[in-house]
């Protein structure tokens, strides 16, 4: 993809973001950061692919061995993001009518 | 709950609701045909093609993830959000294991395991008023990786795709990389100063060094002008540089948190949210990944969002908290005015006495409450009330807790239904009309002083018209303390107003008592 195709998506999406987050009732602000917290390990990507690269070019033993450190980083962050904000949104209740 | 509308920046936005999920159903499909359009005739950056398939199987999950955000609109939709948010990552990474040639499945297949251990027991475990602790903790981790996939990239580049026919790094995927490692390595060293001083392991008082500004000013613009130098220099030689850069961005991290103060955290720890989405961004830039980019771009927005809504909520501008020193010299303004003044002591009777024979009660809870473990026994106290046929209200201010929306956790956590909490806007005309206020480890947010006093340090910031209220509880350990500004309280002194001085927690058990 050339460079201002992905640039257009970025923009986009920071408008995007914008109006959905304006949206968030500020009840959730918490959840939302641990949310928000949990999806920007997307990140995981990258090193998933410096992990499964291999070693054939200089460096790639290197990058392998970061990737995987990254790939524990992001996986601690990923289970725990999601983890902690299902805890947290199971607490909010209505009120019981009786 | 209609508090969303009235945080909008101004009235220019004012789309209602069904607008803006038209607004946003209307640019996904705008989105999709774009991708399709920019993915099936262009080239990868390596030359390879870029299958269709795996291109939007990364769109569909960046389309998850606003979905996961959207679902937090209101506490009903949230949870299944919640699940779509864990589908998008899902696909994500499957995505990603399918279409690479994996050298080492088990190692991968490992290091997830281990991580996904660590994090479920963390998060299983994890007390809800360590939350913003816990939040900063992982903002350092995705900092970190993203440090990591950087330097990962730029030593295997031909893996990441981003080399040009002669072998060197592309100049654009060098911008992307060394902004990507140093937005990194600033989110990593940041949030681990965060969470120390969130912890409590560092002291919240801001550290001041000398011409501390002329420093990080000249760090920052050092570490500009070497990702431009990055750009342009060629390959070889270019190691020392990006480690430079690296190694500055660490340091900036460090020098940017320590001289902010604990009352400011809630603005950083946002900050840093932020950060971690621009940084995860700038890595889907070179990679050339839209899940990775629109995740960033809608961690990004919504972090740098919920900063402005703490800077206005605390009258304060982004500029004066990132500046930081806020609170150092708080200690002299406490005058000899305040020593003798006269202050009514009540009981845990006499509240008991009073909110039963009220028609409304508000409680205004904040950060002490929450110190004190006090929201199970504030919960049950506002139970009894109900019974007797008291109506029971809770006003939450924005900046209560420790970061955006902790007080409607903890809140939450001790069963209050959520429909009984309110914002501040929403509920501060409610005042007047008030019998009781109850006011339990909150200060600031209620000292009248920020409306009426221009010399005051808190003057312009919203706060709750408890002043309005006919009889105001003001739980409180002691006479001695002041809230995080160091001001002092005028709702103290005022004829309305009875002091309980105890525990916040066994004042809340005696008021049941009593009841």
């Amino acid at each position: 993809m050339d460079f201002i195709s992905i640039l257009s998506i970025f923009v986009m999406a920071c408008f995007v973001g914008y109006y959905v987050v304006w949206s968030v009732t500020p009840a959730l602000h918490t959840p939302l950061m641990a949310v928000t917290n949990a999806i920007s390990s997307v990140i995981i990507v990258g090193a998933l692919i410096a992990a499964a690269a291999g070693s054939q070019a200089d460096g790639g033993q290197t990058a392998k061995w970061l990737g995987l450190v990254g790939v524990v980083l992001a996986s601690v962050n990923i289970f725990g993001g999601f983890a902690v904000t299902e805890r947290m949104l199971a607490m909010y209740k209505k009120k019981e009518r009786k | 709950m209609g508090a969303s509308f009235d945080r909008r920046p101004s009235a220019g936005w004012g789309l209602n609701q069904g607008c803006r999920i038209a607004s946003i159903a209307g640019w996904i499909p705008a989105f999709a045909g774009m991708t399709f359009f920019a993915a099936t005739p262009a080239l990868a950056a390596s030359g390879e093609p870029v299958n269709p398939w795996v291109a939007s199987a990364y769109l569909v999950a960046g389309v998850l993830f606003i979905l996961a955000l959207r679902g937090l609109s209101s506490p009903e939709s949230s949870r299944a959000g919640n699940r779509f948010g864990m589908v998008g990552m899902l696909i994500a990474v499957v995505t990603t294991l399918w279409t690479h040639s994996i050298a080492s499945l088990p190692e991968i297949a490992g290091a997830i395991a281990i991580g996904g251990v660590i994090g479920f027991v963390t998060a299983r475990r994890i007390a809800m008023t360590d939350m913003p602790q816990l939040v900063a903790a992982f903002h350092s981790l995705v900092g970190l990786a993203a440090v990591l996939v950087g330097i990962a990239a730029y030593l295997n580049p031909g893996a990441f795709g981003i080399l040009d026919a002669t072998g060197e790094i592309l100049t654009v995927s060098r911008v992307e990389l060394g902004l990507g490692v140093a937005i990194g390595a600033i989110t990593f060293s940041g949030s681990v100063i965060a969470f120390l001083k969130l912890n409590g392991n560092m002291s919240g008082a801001p550290i001041i060094l000398p011409l501390r500004h002329v420093i990080n000013l000249g760090v920052l613009a050092g570490i500009i002008g070497l990702t431009a130098y990055f750009a342009i220099a060629p390959t070889v030689g270019t190691g020392a540089i990006f480690w430079t850069i690296v190694g500055l961005s660490f340091l900036i991290g460090f020098l940017l948190i320590i001289p902010i103060g604990g009352a400011d955290m809630p603005v950083v720890v946002s900050m840093l949210n932020s950060y971690s989405g621009w940084a995860a961004a700038a890595m889907g830039f070179t990679l050339g990944n839209t899940a990775m980019i629109i995740t960033g771009a809608l961690v990004g927005s919504s972090g740098a969002i919920l900063s402005y809504i703490m800077c206005k909520a605390m009258n304060r501008s982004f500029i004066s908290v990132i500046a930081g020193g806020f609170g150092a010299d708080s200690g002299p303004s406490e005058g000899a005015a305040k020593i003798d003044r006269p202050w009514k002591r009540g009981s845990a009777e006499d509240a008991a006495y009073m909110m039963k024979q009220a028609e409304n009660v508000i409680i205004i809870p904040g950060y002490g409450m929450a110190v004190a473990q006090a929201q199970h026994a504030l919960r049950e106290m506002g139970d009894m009330l109900k019974e007797q046929g008291v109506s029971v209200k809770y006003a939450i201010h924005p900046v209560a807790g420790r970061m955006p929306g902790h007080m409607n956790v903890l809140l939450a956590e001790a069963n209050v239904p959520y429909d009984e909490v309110f914002e501040l806007e929403d509920i501060n005309s409610e005042f007047a009309q008030a019998d009781v206020a109850f006011i339990i480890g909150a200060n600031d947010v209620v000292n009248p002083a920020a409306k009426t006093d221009k010399g005051s340090p808190i003057y312009g910031m919203p706060v709750f018209d408890v002043d309005k209220a006919k009889t105001i509880f003001f739980v409180k350990r002691s006479m001695g303390g002041v809230g995080y500004a160091g001001v002092d309280n005028e709702v103290f002194y005022m004829d309305q107003t009875m002091m309980l001085l105890s525990d916040a927690k066994k004042m809340c058990e005696e008021i049941v008592k009593a009841l």
